[in-house]
């Protein structure tokens, strides 16, 4: 249907049309994501912070060194491992980055602006993304190498534990916004009010800072980003599940780990910072379809700043530390947050 | 739509478009020799199901399938098969004498007549409807009145399933 204010911009397209240009958009969006998230906080944020500039050459600034990398990733010989089980090992890249694409479909950056409007939409973000750990073991398994079955074995056992706590924090935001739409959990923060006031609405982020807390910690360490790396600790296991990976399968590897940053982040925006929505405009008002995605950019480049901000700064867990962490601290208290936030619906 | 295809055109060949797959990766899963590429091959299974859910109209209870089947249960044997018992290659453990597989497809073929006879007995001459969305609302509203007792039920049926795994395991 054809949106009267958009005019003489709305063009009609079949339902194949429609659907081409989305896979196109994910397909793009995913690498892009992932360069700009490595180049602004793998290569320059950690570089600042370890008092050094980082690259400077390939380009100005070092704006293109991700873009060489990839390049020379690219012309790399694609080996495989003797031994290796051919098929899962050529197969394990493509499931991870697969299950990263999925999340990009789900999150919305406008009122019109997503890929696709699903009605159980954080729920169906969280278990698509949960297809990745099968991806990851099957590369531990394939390569037959002690360190990559290792490496798959601890992610395994690491995503299993912190996919708990990231469901059950998400839950407290889905009771208090009354769907698991996400467009209808930022039109909930959007016409939110705080104490009566409803000038920037009411992020969840202000009722839900519990909930928050055990999101990030989580979504962390579904990233495997240190101090939850231990799945990848080059200095105990040489690199893990990725250790026989070369060429453009490890840069797979790659664009989805950054991808599925870039992803976790922007369902921590739509989820807690009020998503595309900009203070003072109508919910539905078509200028949010271009001012969102930007609003939406700026708070996932936020949420991304503080991951790799504890990425650069924290030493590694030791693996039972991990999963006292999660099993006895984390799940825990997303269940009191549930209790108490589900109380107090009932009450107000 | 069209008069010979009847009214589901593309759902009626996106079902085959699935179903195919889903039949080969299932009879691979059985007849594989490697106990991790058969729980790979279930993998395809579970997500070809989820797909065919989601050609129901039914999204919540196929991000389930996903999220249970493929992302906690798969992930779990994947887990245990790899811990204890992950050779490459062809394992040659994994074949079974002839009285156990006759015995298995016996079992096989009773369980598809049985479960068809009662899904065509119940459902004979039954047409979808055009518009066959379900709500995610309806789905948990039935839930929570008309099957709270089965609900609860299962839901301490589980419990009692943790306890039992953990006083099994813990034996300290």
């Amino acid at each position: 249907m054809i949106d009267p204010a958009l005019g003489t911009l709305a063009i009609e397209l079949a339902y194949w049309q429609e659907t081409l240009i989305k896979v196109g958009v994910v397909a793009a969006l995913v690498p892009t994501a992932a360069l700009i998230l490595g180049y602004v906080f793998l290569l320059k944020m950690m570089s600042f912070m370890q008092s050094r500039l980082g690259p400077m050459d390939a380009g100005p600034f070092g704006i293109l060194q991700l873009v060489a990398d990839g390049a020379k990733f690219l012309q790399k010989e694609d080996i495989f491992p003797a031994r290796a089980d051919k098929w899962v090992f050529a197969m394990a890249p493509i499931v991870v980055l697969v299950s990263t694409m999925l999340v990009y479909v789900l999150i919305p950056v406008g009122p019109d602006l997503v890929g696709e409007a699903v009605d159980t939409g954080v729920f169906l973000a969280l278990a698509v993304s949960s297809i990745s750990v099968i991806g990851i073991l099957m590369a531990g398994w394939s390569s037959a190498n002690k360190y990559s079955l290792i490496g798959g074995m601890r992610a395994a056992g690491q995503l299993i534990a912190y996919e708990l706590p990231l469901v059950l924090a998400v839950v407290g935001v889905v009771i208090q916004a009354g769907t698991l739409n996400l467009q209808g959990i930022v039109a909930a923060q959007a016409t939110g009010e705080i104490f009566g006031w409803g000038g920037i609405g009411s992020p969840f982020i202000l009722t839900q800072f519990v909930g928050f807390f055990i999101f990030m910690i989580a979504v962390q360490a579904e990233l495997t980003q240190t101090p939850f790396d231990m799945p990848v600790a080059e200095s105990e296991i040489v690199g893990g599940y990725q250790v026989e990976y070369t060429g453009f399968r490890f840069l797979t590897f790659f664009l989805a780990e950054f991808g599925t940053a870039f992803a976790f982040a922007g369902l921590a925006a739509v989820l807690f910072l009020g998503g595309w929505w900009v203070p003072g405009f109508e919910i539905d008002s078509p200028w949010l379809n271009v001012l969102g995605p930007i609003v939406m950019f700026i708070k996932i480049m936020a949420v991304s700043f503080f991951i790799f901000w504890f990425r650069f700064t924290y030493p590694r867990f030791r693996e039972d530390q991990l999963q006292a962490l999660a099993w006895k601290v984390l799940i825990p208290l997303s269940l009191a947050n549930i209790v108490v936030t589900g109380v107090l619906k009932v009450v107000f | 739509m069209d008069v010979v295809w009847g009214d589901n055109v593309a759902q009626n060949i996106a079902f085959y478009v699935i179903a195919i797959p889903m039949v080969a990766a299932a009879l691979k899963m059985v007849t594989t020799k490697n106990v991790v590429h058969a729980a790979l091959y279930l993998v395809v299974v579970l997500v070809g199901v989820s797909a065919q859910f989601i050609l129901l109209g039914a999204e919540f209870i196929a991000a389930t399938q996903i999220l249970v089947y493929v992302g906690a249960i798969v992930v779990l044997i994947l887990f245990g098969v790899m811990l204890t018992r992950a050779k490459l290659g062809r394992d040659a453990e994994v074949n079974n004498d002839p009285t156990q597989r006759i015995a298995g497809a016996l079992v096989a073929v009773i369980l598809f007549a049985v479960m068809s006879y009662a899904i065509i007995d119940a459902f004979e001459g039954t047409e979808l409807p055009e518009e066959r969305y379900q709500p995610l609302q309806v789905v948990s509203d039935s839930i929570f009145s008309t099957y709270l007792v089965p609900f609860e039920a299962t839901s301490v049926l589980l419990l009692a399933a943790l306890i039992g795994a953990i006083v099994l395991a813990r034996r300290d």
